[in-house]
């Protein structure tokens, strides 16, 4: 590896400076992407026939990145890791992509993750399962599993992710680098697949905080396609980065990291919450003010569900779109309902299916006010409770899950009620459209943990930057995954 | 003991005038090849979003002010969900009841059997259309034009009680869409469909207490005016039948389809087995504030409508009440009549022969005004060129259908043939004296009481001048020849 563990700040330096060029990069990325795949099984598509671009001015011109595999890509495979889309070439690009594209970004491969973006393991794409660069016996998590595997392995310094519950956040933790989505609007979604739109964020995947910031002012703004866009170009992340965190004032919530909460506490979750009151010590260090605050642990334990109700909801009508007739793998049948139940039978994981079977519940006539009405109800509470938080508070300040990335053999995708708080409450920042980060703060058992830090919409150079000043005061701005097996 | 019909009606009708369809960029316009005004929207491919046109929201709101509805303060869209070939995403974004839509409790008075009646409207909603499906032995083609495409659907109480008021206020409706510049409103093209809600009860009974009311029976699928009419009946008379033979009670409330073919209508589904479609806001939408003075500025903007024209073509231009009903039923017949008008063509005249010669074309053809050849401007020529007596009404009523079969400017027509009419008196006065020297036998006979004769000197006139000759002047001048 000569390149592709360096920031995109050195590598553009490296690529005007003519001491590199995008097609060396770009090759050396390819090279990579297949030892990555090998490796972990990051993939659906690496572009082996893909070369270097022009070298201007922009920061991301010429340096390679990934793209999960939900973005609509034109004339590229985009299956969002599922059946369904086995062989589906969109004729369109995301806007997403479409702005990257303008800034001269190379994109050298798409992603594996959860199918559609549902799960929070890595286990359910159609190419099988991913697995964590740092121990190949362990999850990513998800659903950005292979972008986060791709990024912490130094295929290149960044790939594109989405995120709905923390399908950002919560690899980025597992996989000790930086995962952040912007305030929902700031990135258009048209393009992106859809899980649940009214939480489907797109956002990056990174090795640094400047780095995500860098990458995010290239994908932003407004766009006519999206009517949930908003016009952001008062707002230039990279250059409010200036580490300036005097009297920036954080919280953190009680009901979620208290020791005390969790009965018969295993030895990985104790390290863990001592890990993140150190980092809080880390904080106090650079002037920044931690509190602890209360939330109702009402509202706190029915996240879960509330989550679990909305997204369900929303994607099963989402995608009822998939039916084999007008794209994807037709269905065998002598009717269109026949061969639509083929195609979605075949096409579609088992997990996909249970959450059809949710969402199609909590919509129903008899059912709806009671689940999905109420569900949207506590939505309100919570992203209210959170909006009062936020006037006194700069960002709420908590740490991802409940310790480091968890074993593939173990029982996947069943929450541990004890600490489903703990690997739920990024959700929130979901519910309310917040500016979310995950960066790396150390190790348990020798595998990355990470923080996440959550602000008010549209103070995402605020939250950016608190998030910078931490990352400088610790060690693992840009770490590659080094194998601990 | 007689029975009343109540009957609602769920009047469909698209958006003709916007440029674009309604949550799409693609063209909304009908006569196309199939399949070419689509974007990766109309066919849901992955990752696409609704876009609201803001120009059919602006149609909606005006049609709900015209309907004396209620406004939203805020608009949303919801998705309907269900599976069917016609609708690619598997959901329709249309409004329901909760929360508002585009309007809600209006009213609306209109003629019927010269009556004015009074239909209560429940609400009135945007949504977008599905794809046109032709169904072949053993295949469907579809057309995702139509995929998109604005439609405002109309729901009124069950406040009609005839197939006559059905209809009426159909017709109503349909002269308001187009007067409002919203819809041509043509069923031919598929732009007006209904379904329609009849139940029937006791006439002795109190109306006004839906205690009282019948089983409704909706009735889906009715798509020209000529079928509401023949589907009310059918249905009134096959509820009557069932109340006679007591079978009623048992009838459940359910949905029938109207089948044009046998004029019947048949059974499509029970209440009970109606469908969950599941309903929620749309998320890609944002809720959408609709501002007072937008209203207002809507609201300033809501065109002349049919009654305020026929009002002014009475009082102020002395038409008839019937000529003004005929005149005003259609809002590009009206426009033509107004144009001949604005080109200085005297009323009387104007109405004359839009009534009588222009409707009778195109009824006689059957086509619409809209593919009339002739245009007002080149009627205003031919009448202008009759008015100044350069033709005859004969020669007016020639060129009208000789301009119509060739295609061709009246104008040119005038100025190139021999149509032009005779007036100069000196040169008619030539052709009389030759022709009365050819015939100074008649003459005899004339002067001695054959009086008769004189409209065969007038003939011979015309047929020396080929019908050029001014008539008027042409008779003038053989009085005072025979008068030597």
């Amino acid at each position: 590896m000569k390149y592709m563990n360096k920031s995109i700040e050195e590598l553009h330096e490296l690529l005007i400076n003519k001491e590199i060029t995008s097609d060396d990069l770009v090759k050396e990325s390819l090279s990579l992407s297949h030892e990555v795949q090998e490796k972990c099984n990051a993939f659906v598509t690496i572009l082996d026939e893909q070369k270097g671009g022009e070298v201007t001015d922009n920061l991301l011109s010429g340096i390679p990145y990934g793209v999960k595999d939900n973005y609509s890509t034109k004339g590229i495979l985009s299956t969002g890791s599922s059946n369904t889309l086995k062989d589906y070439v969109p004729f369109f690009n995301a806007t997403a992509i479409e702005n990257l594209n303008k800034a001269g970004a190379i994109k050298v491969n798409k992603t594996a993750m959860d199918e559609f973006g549902m799960g929070g393991t890595g286990t359910t794409a159609h190419t099988g399962i991913i697995k964590n660069p740092w121990d190949t016996t362990r999850m990513c998590a998800g659903s950005s599993s292979g972008s986060a595997a791709a990024v912490a392995a130094g295929v290149y310094p960044y790939a594109l992710g989405s995120d709905t519950g923390d399908s950002i956040r919560k690899p980025a933790a597992y996989c000790g680098i930086v995962g952040y989505k912007p305030t929902y609007g700031m990135i258009s979604r048209y393009g992106l697949f859809p899980f649940a739109s009214s939480l489907d964020h797109c956002g990056v995947l990174t090795r640094s905080v400047k780095d995500a910031a860098i990458v995010v002012d290239n994908m932003k703004g407004i766009d006519k396609n999206d009517m949930t866009s908003f016009d952001s170009s008062n707002i230039n992340l990279y250059k409010s980065i200036d580490g300036n965190v005097k009297s920036k004032k954080l919280c953190y919530v009680k009901e979620i990291v208290d020791i005390n909460r969790y009965k018969n506490a295993s030895l990985e979750l104790k390290e863990h919450l001592d890990n993140f009151y150190r980092t809080l010590d880390k904080l106090k260090k650079i002037g920044i003010e931690v509190e602890e605050v209360s939330v109702d642990e009402k509202i706190l334990n029915a996240l879960a569900s509330v989550y679990v109700i909305i997204s369900c909801a929303e994607a099963t009508s989402n995608m009822s779109n998939l039916t084999g007739i007008i794209f994807g793998p037709r269905g065998k049948g002598d009717n269109y309902i026949d061969m639509m139940k083929d195609h979605r039978t075949k096409g579609f994981s088992p997990l996909i299916k249970r959450r059809f079977v949710i969402g199609s519940y909590v919509l129903q006539k008899e059912n709806q006010e009671r689940y999905f009405r109420n569900a949207q109800r506590v939505r309100r509470l919570l992203v209210d409770r959170w909006k009062e938080l936020f006037k006194e508070y700069d960002g709420v300040i908590l740490p991802v899950s409940s310790g480091p990335a968890k074993k593939l053999d173990g029982e996947v995708d069943i929450l541990d009620e004890k600490t489903q708080i703990l690997e739920e409450h990024l959700q929130i920042g979901n519910f309310g459209g917040f500016p979310s980060i995950t960066i790396p703060n150390g190790f348990v058992n020798n595998l990355p943990v990470g923080i996440n830090i959550t602000g008010n919409c549209y103070d995402d150079a605020n939250v950016l930057n608190i998030a910078y000043a931490l990352e400088s005061t610790m060690n693992y701005k840009g770490q590659i995954a080094k194998e601990v097996k | 003991m007689g029975y009343i019909a109540k009957i609602g009606l769920e009047m469909h009708c698209e958006v003709s005038e916007t440029n674009t369809k309604v949550f799409s960029s693609a063209r909304n316009s009908y006569s196309d090849i199939p399949n070419t005004n689509v974007r990766p929207v109309d066919m849901a491919f992955p990752g696409t979003l609704p876009v609201v046109n803001k120009e059919a929201v602006r149609m909606a709101l005006m049609a709900s002010m015209i309907l004396n509805c209620k406004q939203p303060e805020y608009m949303y869209f919801e998705r309907k969900n269900y599976y069917y070939p016609d609708l690619p995403k598997g959901f329709q974004l249309t409004q329901e009841t909760k929360p508002i839509p585009v309007g809600i409790y209006g009213k609306v008075d209109f003629e019927c059997d010269n009556e004015i009646k009074s239909v209560r409207v429940n609400n009135l909603h945007l949504e977008e259309d599905a794809a046109s499906l032709d169904h072949y032995f053993s295949s469907s083609n579809i057309d995702y034009n139509r995929a998109g495409v604005p439609l405002l659907e109309l729901v009124t109480e069950p406040d009609l009680h005839s197939a006559d008021e059905a209809v009426s206020f159909l017709e109503h409706m349909r002269s308001v869409y187009q007067y409002a510049g919203i819809s041509e409103a043509d069923s031919k093209k598929g732009q007006i469909r209904c379904d329609v809600n009849v139940s029937i009860m006791d006439e002795n009974l109190d109306e006004e207490d839906p205690k009282n009311w019948g089983t409704k029976i909706e009735i889906k699928n009715v798509n020209s005016f000529g079928g509401v009419r023949d589907a009310i009946n059918y249905e009134i008379k096959r509820q009557t039948e069932l109340k006679e033979n007591g079978k009623y009670d048992e009838m459940e409330q359910q949905t029938r389809r109207w089948d044009e073919e046998s004029g019947t209508t048949i059974y499509m589904r029970s209440k009970v087995d109606a469908i969950d479609y599941k309903y929620f806001v749309e998320p890609n939408i944002p809720k959408i504030k609709i501002s007072k003075s937008w209203l207002e500025e809507i609201r300033k903007s809501i065109p002349e409508m049919a009654l305020d024209r026929k009002k002014k073509y009475i009082e102020k231009y002395n038409l008839s009440e019937y000529d003004a009903t005929v005149l005003v039923k259609e809002k590009n017949v009206s426009d033509y009549f107004e144009e001949l008008v604005s080109n200085n063509i005297d009323v009387k005249v104007a109405a004359n022969w839009v009534t009588v010669q222009v409707l009778g074309y195109i009824n006689k053809h059957d086509i619409s005004i809209n593919d009339f050849y002739l245009k007002a401007k080149m009627l205003s020529t031919i009448l202008k060129a009759l008015e100044s007596k350069k033709i005859s009404s004969k020669q007016a009523k020639e060129l009208f259908f000789k301009a119509i079969e060739e295609e061709k400017d009246p104008k040119e027509l005038l100025e190139s043939s021999d149509m032009t009419q005779i007036t100069d008196e000196k040169e008619i006065s030539d052709i009389v004296d030759k022709v009365m020297e050819n015939n100074q036998a008649q003459i005899e006979e004339y002067k001695n009481g054959k009086t008769n004769l004189f409209d065969y000197f007038v003939g011979q006139v015309m047929r020396e001048t080929r019908g050029k000759a001014n008539p008027v002047i042409t008779k003038k001048l053989i009085s005072k020849y025979l008068e030597k």
